[in-house]
């Protein structure tokens, strides 16, 4: 067994302690049951609060012998029930005992002794239970491996206030995953476990508590379920409510707070509930402050940022709650300056928790500022805001890194932001740096961020370009998170809006013909949705259009001809659509379209077709294949990102396509498109037939 | 008290509309600590305190803009009618903008007395406001500093004044937006400033439920103070408090003549009793005399043990005679008892006590001797004591401690003359035995007056004061006898209603011996009178209780008449303190126990902590501690 394996090194080091650890265990094995009785006794007294002692009895294989005695049905109740206290009160050392007691089988035995009648036996095994589950090294599954376990501790909620504080502890320190929480929900744990929440003991209570938060925790069944639990009456909401009273204390109103949180968040609390909005809001603003202590301020911040996460209105709220935004500024003051020589003690807590700090901070500012434009404004006014972010992104902790660049990139949503602090601060250097190697979920985020400091009116569009972006781009295009590929995909697209012949040159070079068709084909629509998008981009101003079109003609039009006879979404199809009108404006591209008479039948039936977008877009690139050469102007494209139009059309050509589209019975349908119900595709409509009168 | 005096007159006036009674609950609620006839709670905006552009409708409540608002120079602003009271503790009130007008120059805020109306609140010393238009606070100053969002039509701001910290914090729409000002300075009136035509505000100041939650707030201070009052740090001087707390308990049933549980507190805690043993329990006795309302027998006691006493305290007696008038109307004093023999209460309760006294006299020449007791009697008590031990001495000193203020009021003292007590001398009979179990058995008079509310556990208790007369009476018919008295007694203190469907109570029991001789006892009180009269001049509080008390026999049921309150049981509390507190002084020792003068000490503190403005006295409420 592994805890006997480390024994003969120990022994020669402390040979002199272990005598009388030795001692204590060689009463274990006295033939006389009454003398290993008062032996446990003993050794139970003697490791109380000493972890030398423990680690001493552990090495020399006390626990072992211990399990033995406490599986043994020989045994005296008494016997057993001390035993259970001794390995109970060894779980209370370091992490390595635990690990020993985990490895030696203690889970099973202490399961198994749960089947025993006596309460102070029960008790003893759920204590020591309890502190081997709580402990970070004990692997959880082992809770759910016999399903016999969890009916069973429901079934022991009844017994006593203590087993009530031990299971309740247990369950919330097992449930991690979504099927943790199914096996407890579907074993009567919100019956069992809501009477708890007016237990007289605040133990029980707080642990009740803690269960209903990590069974809500992005569960909707479960928390469906718990808006409609009566307790003495009164519904559970109410009772968090009551729970989240300002009187009462901290940690119960944070983890009151945190339940209707995550019954909000899954769906089962509207975000406009009084509760939310005048309670849980409020309360987790509270937690932020300074007089809290440093663990809550972080809980609390974290709450509060995943409570409001979606919802503009809370954001807003939040945004006037008593200084929020200034209050975080403050958790990036740790550790002060003061306390470094002062305390050294207080130092090492601040130092520690540093980090959580930042990034917590980092995470309530993302959520505050993901819609508004003045919390935004608001936020990067904030003392220093930008340099901290600038130095988050460049964080050894890699939580912090995470926590600053979704900030930056909640930020970066703003116009204002980007023409203005994110040039001035140079975020996209470190974007750039934390760019070439980074996690995916790190990456997600820069690469998302940088897609909006690429927008044409973004002045550090210029120097990203300078500095190498596009073939890291086109690498992300190849990635296998969705994610990435649209980000990757996007940026290329932002970075090719009115780009230069020599920028989107680069881009088809470096991207390469391939792997655009290849995203063309892309099983996520996003992605599709943006290559196209990069793909009308590149097919704009005339010139650009001829001749991207002259090397690659073929293979676009045929990827054009795959997505329109495809399954495929409106949005999809107008965007393929815009694009033939612009192939539609260059001046030999034309050609490719004119000659195409499958083609243009695709053009006439989407011109009639029900929605009105794709109609719009039919008839723009109608419109663009009768344009006559004298008139150089172009209203329709305006419409359209990307669109630049104007020049000279051949002009002899004008007469034959139009003389050819009237044949084939497009006139008659720009006729009755005239007298259209939408006013855009009418005004389109009559653009187009002038051109004939002209 | 004078907060409840002024709240009970205007509940009683009819004109009074619904939502003044709701604002002054609210107000009561918010703030019990204010003491309102010293420092009145502002209720509306001051017709009187307000600059010429503003006008005031609805109660005073509505404000609006009727200058030309053509610049700041027409700024004006109102007070509200008084300032804030530090009692307080945490204060509140709410503005709502009906309409924002021309251009929403709206100022909330604070101002103290005399500073200029034709001003937003916050543009001058001593002035501080939260503008509308640009969300600024503004603190003594033309400048603001940017604080929170803007407010408009439809919004609801909230001013919350902290006067522990002397800070202050606005809410909208029921959101803290967090401190506004630091530093205050006492004395703040509510203030509300406009600029513009068109500008309408309404105040709340608790005539409505408030948007945001105020009380949740005060209760985090409430808990703050509670938990810095519970974590005081005593250090060093632990033992030193201990033996003070000791000493407090030990005089306090001492004095109030718990002398078992004294001694078996003492034995505990190895401290030594003032007071001899003897002493106490002749207090004792005396106490219990008079509140089983036999307060001949305790006069009679009383200037046998403590000869001089009453002599030297013609106040205290004449109280005293009242008191036994009452209770030969009552039926109870034994003038009067012993003549009945039909009245059922009276003949159970106390059969033949005169007939009895030689016997005792005989076996007990020492009045003060300690008793030998017959078994039924402490059977009996004991019996009893199990139902009773959830009041040992500790806790109901403890539990007393909020009435007693006012029994140590009766104390006008005077001395000389004596007045010749009745020939009687039943007094040596009662005695009290079995002393610990005996202590704890006594009522304390907080406790009757506490439980006499209403459950027939607690009048038991007032049987027990009597119920050992029995045991002397006659130990082989008491047991029965016992029984049904129990039985009249409990609906007796229970609820008269309850009574009157039974038997209705006769005057002096009934019997027309007794009510002769209540007559003459009467005629004797009124020479009394006019003696003490004829030598210290007059005296309105002796009139008033002689009227009082004979004005009982103008009633044929003298229970249920505008007087029948003096024979209420619990009326002999005050004469019983009054009585013990005399005779304690005669010896020397306090008239008032020390727990009681700490109590009553820290009570003032409390409230002259109110009047020096420090607010948390709202939140060290004595109540709150005792419980």
């Amino acid at each position: 067994m592994a805890c006997m394996l480390e024994a003969p090194l120990r022994i020669s080091v402390l040979s002199e302690v272990t005598a009388t650890s030795r001692h204590y265990v060689d009463r274990l094995f006295d033939p006389d049951p009454q003398k290993v009785l008062q032996g446990v006794i003993d050794m139970k007294n003697a490791v109380i609060g000493n972890n030398k002692q423990k680690a001493n009895l552990i090495v020399l294989g006390a626990v072992p012998r211990l399990l033995y005695l406490l599986q043994q049905p020989t045994s005296s109740l008494e016997l057993r029930t001390e035993c259970a206290v001794v390995l109970g009160s060894l779980a209370m050392g370091t992490e390595n005992n635990i690990k020993s007691l985990v490895d030696c089988h203690i889970i099973p035995a202490l399961l198994q002794g749960l089947l025993c009648q006596d309460l102070k036996f029960i008790e003893a095994c759920l204590r020591c239970l309890r502190t081997v589950f709580i402990s970070p090294v004990t692997p959880v599954q082992l809770l759910f491996t016999d399903p016999t376990v969890i009916p069973h501790l429901m079934s022991l909620l009844s017994r006593s206030q203590r087993t009530q504080e031990y299971i309740t502890q247990i369950f919330s320190h097992c449930c991690k995953t979504p099927e943790h929480q199914m096996i407890l929900y579907n074993h009567g744990a919100i019956q069992n476990i809501a009477p708890l929440l007016m237990s007289p003991s605040y133990k029980v209570q707080m642990q009740a508590l803690k269960c209903f938060s990590v069974l809500a925790y992005e569960n909707t069944q479960v928390s469906m379920t718990l808006v409609n639990v009566l307790v003495d009456g009164e519904l559970l909401t109410q009772v968090f409510v009551k729970m989240m009273q300002r009187d009462r204390p901290i940690e119960m109103q944070l983890t009151a707070a945190k339940c209707l949180t995550y019954m909000c968040r899954a769906g089962a609390i509207r975000t406009d509930d009084t509760c939310i909005i005048m309670k849980t809001l409020p309360c987790l603003v509270r937690m932020c402050s300074k007089e809290r202590l440093l663990e809550e301020r972080v809980e609390g911040a974290e709450t509060l940022a995943y409570l409001m996460e979606p919802d503009v209105e809370l954001q807003r709220i939040a945004s006037i709650t008593d200084h929020l935004v200034a209050m975080l500024a403050d958790y990036f003051k740790y550790p002060s300056s003061v306390s470094a020589i002062a305390d050294i003690k207080r130092l090492d807590h601040d130092l520690k928790h540093a980090h959580e700090l930042r990034q917590a901070a980092f995470k309530l500012y993302a959520s505050l500022g993901a819609n508004d434009e003045d919390i935004r404004k608001k936020i990067t006014e904030t003392e220093n805001m930008m340099d901290r972010i600038v130095s988050g992104l460049s964080e050894s902790s890699i939580k912090v890194r995470l926590a600053a660049v979704r900030c930056l990139h909640s930020l970066s949503r703003s116009v204002q932001q980007l023409r203005t602090s994110f040039h001035d601060h140079a975020v996209w250097k470190p974007l750039m740096k934390l760019l070439q190697n980074a996690p995916d979920e790190v990456l997600v985020m820069a690469s998302s961020t940088l897609c909006n400091l690429l927008l044409e009116f973004s002045p550090s569009k210029e120097p990203i370009l300078e500095s190498g972006v596009v073939e890291l781009l086109c690498s992300l295009t190849q990635s296998d998170s969705p994610a990435l590929r649209v980000n990757g995909i996007w940026a290329l697209m932002n970075m090719a809006f009115q780009a230069d012949q020599k920028v989107k040159v680069e881009i088809v070079r470096a991207l390469g013909t391939e792997q655009l068709f290849r995203l063309l084909s892309d099983p996520d629509a996003n992605v599709l949705m943006k290559t196209l998008g990069l793909l009308r981009n590149l097919l704009s101003t005339r010139p650009h259009i001829d001749q991207i079109m002259s090397s690659h003609g073929k293979q676009i039009m045929q990827a054009v001809t795959l997505i329109l006879e495809g399954e495929h979404g409106i949005e999809v199809k107008e965007q393929t659509l815009c694009i033939l009108g612009n192939i539609a404006d260059g001046h030999t591209a034309k050609e490719l379209i004119m000659t195409n008479d499958d083609m243009l039948q695709k053009i006439k039936s989407y011109m009639g077709h029900s929605n009105v977008k794709l109609q719009l877009a039919a008839t723009f690139c109608v419109s663009n294949l009768i344009w006559n050469e004298e008139d150089g102007e172009e209203d329709a494209a305006t419409a359209h990102k990307g669109d630049d139009t104007g020049g000279n059309p051949v002009a002899r050509g004008s007469q034959e396509r139009q003389d050819k589209l009237r044949e084939m019975g497009f006139v008659d349908i720009l006729h009755k498109l005239t007298q259209a119900s939408d006013p855009n595709l009418c005004d389109r409509a009559k653009t187009a037939m002038q051109q004939y009168l002209a | 008290m004078a907060e409840l005096g002024a709240g009970s007159l205007q509940v009683g006036d009819p004109a009074l509309n619904y939502q003044e009674r709701e604002l002054n609950e609210r107000l009561k609620r918010l703030y019990p600590a204010v003491n309102e006839e010293e420092t009145p709670l502002p209720r509306s905006w001051s017709p009187k305190d307000k600059y010429s552009y503003i006008g005031l409708s609805q109660n005073n409540l509505r404000v609006h803009y009727k200058g030309h608002g053509k610049n700041h120079k027409d700024a004006a602003s109102v007070r509200a009618t008084h300032p804030i009271p530090a009692a307080c503790g945490i204060y509140y009130f709410e503005v709502k903008i009906v309409s924002k007008g021309r251009d929403g120059y709206m100022g909330i805020g604070l101002s103290a007395q005399g500073v200029n109306m034709n001003r937003l609140p916050g543009w001058d010393k001593h002035s501080y406001g939260y503008h509308g238009d640009d969300g600024h606070s503004f603190c003594s100053s033309g400048t603001g500093q940017p604080y929170g969002p803007t407010f408009t039509t439809g919004d609801v701001i909230g001013c919350c004044v902290n006067l522990i910290n002397n800070t202050c914090f606005y809410t909208k729409n029921g959101h803290s937006l967090g401190v506004a000002f630091t530093d205050l300075p006492p004395n703040l009136y509510p203030t509300v400033g406009l600029q513009t035509p068109g500008e309408i505000v309404d105040a709340n100041f608790g005539q409505q439920p408030f948007v945001f939650d105020i009380e949740d707030y005060m209760s985090e201070w409430r808990a703050k103070i509670h938990g810095m009052i519970a974590r005081f740090p005593i250090g060093e001087r632990l033992g030193e408090w201990q033996a003070v707390l000791q000493s407090m308990v030990s005089s306090y049933l001492v004095h109030h003549g718990y002398c078992a549980t004294a001694m078996a507190f003492a034995r505990a805690t190895e401290t030594k009793i003032q007071e001899d043993q003897s002493s106490i329990k002749n207090r004792q006795r005396i106490q219990k005399l008079v509140l089983a309302g036999r307060v001949g027998e305790a006069i009679d006691a009383t200037q046998q043990l403590y000869p001089g006493l009453l002599e030297h305290n013609p106040n205290l007696l004449f109280m005293l005679k009242c008191r036994q008038f009452v209770e030969m109307v009552n039926g109870t004093d034994s003038e009067v008892r012993c003549f009945s023999t039909r009245s059922p209460k009276s003949q159970d309760s106390y059969p033949g006590s005169p007939s009895l006294s030689p016997r005792h006299g005989a076996t007990n020449p020492h009045l003060h001797s300690t008793a030998t007791d017959s078994p039924t009697c402490s059977n009996g008590v004991t019996s009893k004591n199990k139902s009773h031990s959830k009041y040992p001495g500790i806790s109901s000193s403890s539990s007393s401690s909020p009435s007693s203020p006012s029994s140590i009021v009766y104390s006008e003292s005077n001395s000389t003359d004596s007045t010749k007590s009745q020939p009687h001398s039943s007094a040596s009979n009662q005695e009290t035995s079995d002393g610990w179990r005996r202590g704890e058995n006594i009522v304390p008079p907080s406790l009757l007056q506490k439980h006499c509310s209403g459950f027939s556990a607690d009048s038991e208790m007032e049987i027990e004061a009597e119920h050992y007369t029995n045991g002397v009476a006659d130990s082989s018919s008491a047991r029965i006898m016992n029984g049904t008295y129990k039985h009249e007694e409990i609906l007796q203190t229970d609820n008269h209603s309850l009574d009157e469907s039974d038997q209705p109570r006769q005057l002096c029991g009934g019997n027309q011996a007794a009510t002769e001789r209540m007559i003459q006892f009467g005629r004797e009180l009124q020479a009394l009178s006019e003696q003490l009269c004829r030598e210290y001049g007059k005296n309105p509080t002796h009139k008033k209780m002689l009227q009082d008390a004979f004005s009982l026999l103008a009633y044929a049921d003298p229970w249920n008449c505008p007087v029948g309150q003096q024979l209420d049981p619990m009326q002999r509390e005050s004469v019983c303190s009054a009585l013990n507190s005399a005779i304690l002084e005669l010896q020397n020792l306090p008239r008032q126990p020390p727990l009681m003068l700490a109590l009553g000490q820290a009570h003032e503190c409390v409230q002259l902590m109110a009047r020096v403005r420090a607010g948390s006295c709202s939140f060290a409420r004595l109540e709150s501690f005792l419980h």
